[in-house]
């Protein structure tokens, strides 16, 4: 039996649209996976402590208000300083595709757009799992 | 021959309609039986609470005239104005805001030139937060969702050269709706304009914001206390002013069903009217300044039967429950949006289409204002084109369709008529559930509001995966290229740092003491039992930021936290 994903999921900034990730958190759970969430209006710093005390696999930011520039770069950079790398860093919201592909360039997982279905996530998150852990899988 | 009296009359007529509700009885079941033996698609046949019934008639709705009234009379369910759009038009009001304050005057001049005859003002995060551009949680949301408004000198050049007492402006603001109005009748007193011109709405209901859009500031019931000064300071000194707008249109956003959207918001106007009589403030004083504000999502009839189910409550109880005798406190006037939520970032132009069915539901809803969204809004805040494009919808809709000749076109249909009863029925029922759930306040703690509202917008999407519900280009009729195929708006990356360059120059060029003076008042009103408008209307015009004051007040009043469950 293999563990089960443990995925953080985070509203980062003041936008306070949590349809997306309520629904998101609460379809990874249904799929098995361990889910927290973190409420609203979280710094960088709140998520990225979060991220390494619940020892999570996967940390999924929801930002519908055009400050992922900032904040996927910021929650990225606070990992890798608590040496935490080897999660991975995904997200949806409202994201221009252009920026989409610059924050995968600089090592944050695929993003997801509006009419993304939450099989297509369960699916990404998994396989990724796989691919990173084999011992478990 | 004898000449038949009118109760011979009356009596003749119940007879022919009972022998005509009789021959329609037997009609409907062998016409039962034939829709039963049919071949139906291979779809779910649902509004956005449940199955529709296939076909309606008179043994499903025969409304009398108490029930419907005409337009214009008791209880509204056909219309506020006996002229219906003939007399006045719906306001056409694009909400708006990006960047900087000159940033956006420059779009609602752009607008105003193209027939616009409302402004509707958007703003970023940190303002909906009451946070000043320079603090370090807007950092990356300066002007990003909406026009970034600190001051009061921000608010100035939001609206120059436009003469405030002759435009009416609607501001989406909640938290610190205070705040910003303070702002605002600051901003008309420097143009020699007095509050009680001012024509206009802020938004300032907080108890949709802890079940839905979450852009709170302060605890509920400071929050509330907060809520009822507006009503207080406006009736008495900005009588045209809608000190709320009582939104259906986020906790629908939120997930929400149309049924829950009417009940949901009904309840908190209740609620509203409740802390106002609380206060000792008498119904007729506040509640003719008391709007709404609805969504108008897809499914057309439901929305058209919500709006005139919503007249029709708000009418009765405002009547026969709060005991209101002015005709002004029974009639619900109501703003519309087009629903944001139904808008697809694949083959972005299919939604000009959507907006467009949208706002006539709106239309034949009696909206007295309306917003229509633009094709581009699941990607970015809209273009100059895409907001024209929008702004044109509507006005084909006013002067090319025909569906402003006549009030309340569906009155009558058995469908909109049945609808709009099993609407107020179940909003009756869900005020008792309210009711036993503890009411507003309490069902909000403990989160009973916003985990329905989850949990509906949990069961939609799965309704989409499974097909059950279709929306064109996400599950059916899709292509491979369905990505962005318009182009976006880009908001310059350089408003925050010449925002913080603006604030530091007004901090050090106002008169500190001046500032300070103020600030230490505003702390005393908050602690006090006075309305705090006036002194909050003195540190706008002492220049202190939106900070400073929100600052001042969160030392009395603390910060809301919210229950977290997904």
């Amino acid at each position: 039996m293999p563990r089960p994903i443990r995925v953080l999921v985070a509203k980062p900034g003041l936008d306070g649209h949590d349809r997306g990730a309520k629904v998101v958190a609460a379809a990874l759970r249904d799929a098995g996976m361990e889910v927290i969430y973190t409420g609203l209006h979280q710094t960088p710093e709140m998520i990225a402590t979060a991220a390494v005390q619940e020892d999570v696999d996967v940390v999924g930011l929801s930002i519908l208000s055009g400050a992922h520039m900032t904040l996927f770069p910021r929650v990225r950079e606070l990992l890798h300083v608590a040496g935490r790398d080897d999660i991975l860093l995904t997200g949806g919201g409202i994201i221009p595709q252009s920026d989409m592909e610059a924050l995968q360039r600089t090592g944050v997982g695929r993003l997801f757009g509006p009419g993304t279905s939450t099989g297509d996530l369960v699916r990404y998150i998994r396989e990724w799992f796989a691919e990173r852990q084999p011992q478990d899988a | 021959m004898t000449v038949p009296t009118s109760t011979d009359v009356d009596a003749a007529g119940e007879a022919v309609r009972g022998e005509e509700l009789e021959r329609l009885r037997a009609e409907v079941a062998v016409w039962r039986a034939r829709y039963a033996a049919g071949e139906l698609r291979d779809i779910a046949f649902v509004n956005s609470d449940g199955p529709v019934d296939p076909v309606f008639t008179a043994l499903d709705a025969s409304p009398d005239v108490a029930t419907l009234g005409l337009p214009g009379t008791f209880p509204f369910t056909r219309g506020i104005h006996p002229t219906g759009y003939r007399g006045r038009l719906w306001t056409m009001r694009q909400f708006a805001g990006f960047g900087s304050a000159a940033d956006t005057n420059a779009r609602y001049k752009f607008l105003l030139e193209r027939g616009q005859t409302g402004l509707s003002v958007a703003f970023d995060f940190p303002t909906l937060m009451g946070y000043d551009s320079d603090h370090p949680r807007a950092a990356g949301e300066v002007g990003k969702c909406g026009v970034a408004i600190s001051s009061l000198a921000d608010m100035e050049r939001l609206f120059e050269g436009i003469p405030l007492g002759d435009v009416s402006t609607s501001m989406t603001i909640n938290g610190p709706a205070i705040i910003l109005f303070a702002f605002y009748v600051a901003a008309a007193e420097r143009q020699g304009v007095p509050a009680a011109r001012l024509r206009g709405t802020i938004q300032n209901d907080i108890l949709k914001e802890y079940m839905a859009q979450h852009a709170w500031v302060f605890p509920v019931e400071p929050a509330l206390r907060l809520v009822v000064d507006c009503f207080e300071w406006a009736a008495e000194h900005a009588p045209k002013w809608n000190t709320i707008s009582i939104s259906g249109y986020h906790i629908r956003e939120a997930g929400s069903t149309a049924p829950q959207e009417l009940a949901f918001t009904l309840a908190n106007a209740f609620a509203y009217v409740e802390h106002g009589l609380a206060r000792g403030l008498a119904v007729d004083t506040f509640a003719p300044q008391l709007s709404f504000f609805w969504d108008v999502h897809n499914d057309f009839f439901e929305e058209v039967a919500k709006m005139r189910a919503a007249r029709r409550i708000w009418a009765r109880h405002l009547r026969e429950r709060y005991g209101a005798r002015d005709p002004r406190s029974w009639m619900m006037r109501f703003h519309c949006q087009t629903a944001g939520v139904t808008l697809t970032a694949q083959q972005p132009l299919n939604n000009i289409a959507r907006v467009a069915y949208q706002a006539m539901a709106a239309a034949f809803g009696g909206a007295q204002s309306l917003h229509t969204n633009s094709m581009d809004e699941t990607l970015a805040l809209p273009t100059e084109t895409a907001v024209e494009v929008a702004l044109r919808t509507q006005q084909i809709l006013a002067y090319e369709t025909g569906v402003a000749n006549v009030a309340d076109p569906l009155g009558g249909s058995y469908y909109v008529e049945a609808l709009t009863d099993r609407l107020e029925a179940g909003a009756e029922a869900q005020f008792v559930e309210i009711a036993r759930a503890g009411g507003v306040v309490r069902a909000i703690e403990t989160g009973w509001f916003q985990r329905r509202i989850a949990e509906a917008a949990a069961r939609h999407q799965w309704d989409l995966e499974q097909r059950r519900r279709i929306t064109v280009g996400v599950n059916a009729f899709t292509t491979e290229d369905a990505g962005t195929t318009i182009p976006t708006l880009l908001v310059s990356e350089s408003t925050a740092a010449e925002q913080t360059a603006r604030l530091s120059a007004l901090r050090s060029a106002r008169d500190g003491a001046r500032a300070d003076a103020a600030l230490g008042a505003l702390t005393a009103a908050a602690r006090s039992d006075r309305n705090i408008f006036p002194a909050l209307l003195d540190a706008a015009r002492a220049e202190c930021t939106l900070f400073e004051i929100r600052s001042a007040m969160e030392v009395v009043f603390g910060t809301y936290r919210e229950p977290i469950f997904f």
